[in-house]
């Protein structure tokens, strides 16, 4: 299964729709690193509006990629993190301080732009 | 209604199946979507860890109900290597996979009740209940 990553003028938004698997997760990963690379991408906002679970693997995998894609010159915004993963993320004690987030995709935008151009 | 649901844990699709299972025996059950979601995280924790580290094992979800209290009880078994240093494996941050290192603890604090035997080169068996408030 792949993740669709959409381009929109420098920005690539990505929202994920799926149950996500392991693999998934890393082919995801790569996928986005890819597609920075590619597009010249500066921002990039990850949409988890649809994300009913986040376990320790895939958050793990979510933080790397944003340190990653840093790592290339994008910033990474996570966006629409429902209250009940929230809660369970931190339950589970990953708090992912040093990751941008915005309460959805329009204020991750604006929070990316300012970023970016501020 | 004591129906226990087991998922045979061999690859990384069964973790997915495992917590499908009990996302949605929680659901029946009435847990509201905090609690579902929790449920379903300590799933994925508990199915990772038998593939991770005993390469094959079960997950057996079951509802219960004691003296009318009712609740959902996760079971993981296999028949790995074991943990040889439990007090370890429950501190945060401990990993020997390049994890996070928050699996054991953080199904402890998603969960009301929990408890772990394990006998090295025998295998591991994980108990955690969640109670519905």
């Amino acid at each position: 299964m792949r993740i669709p990553i959409l381009k929109l003028h420098e920005y690539l938004l990505i929202t994920i729709q799926v149950e996500m698997d392991d693999q998934t997760a890393l082919q995801f990963q790569e996928d986005l690193l890819n597609k920075i690379h590619d597009t010249g991408a500066k921002g990039v906002v990850i949409d988890l509006t649809s994300v009913d679970m986040i376990d320790s693997f895939i958050a793990k995998v979510l933080g790397d990629v944003v340190r990653m894609s840093k790592l290339m010159g994008a910033q990474v915004v996570l966006t629409g993190i429902q209250p009940a993963v929230a809660i369970t993320l931190i339950d589970l004690g990953i708090s992912m301080r040093e990751v941008s987030t915005a309460l959805d995709l329009e204020q991750g935008l604006d929070k990316l732009r300012l970023e970016l151009e501020g | 209604m004591d129906i226990q649901s087991c998922v045979e844990v061999r690859n990384e699709w069964d973790i997915v199946s495992a917590r499908q299972l009990g996302r949605n025996m929680a659901k029946e059950l009435g847990f509201g979507s905090v609690d579902q979601a929790r449920i379903t995280t300590a799933i994925s924790e508990l199915a990772r860890n038998i593939y991770l580290y005993a390469g094959r094992g079960k997950i057996c979800i079951e509802p219960i109900d004691q003296l009318g209290r009712k609740g959902l009880r996760i079971v993981a078994l296999d028949n790995g290597p074991g943990i040889r240093e439990i007090r370890k494996v429950m501190e945060d941050g401990y990993t020997t996979s390049g994890g996070l290192g928050a699996g054991l603890p953080g199904v402890k604090r998603l969960m009301d009740e929990f408890s772990i035997e394990s006998t090295v080169d025998v295998g591991t068996e994980i108990s955690a209940t969640k109670w519905l408030r």
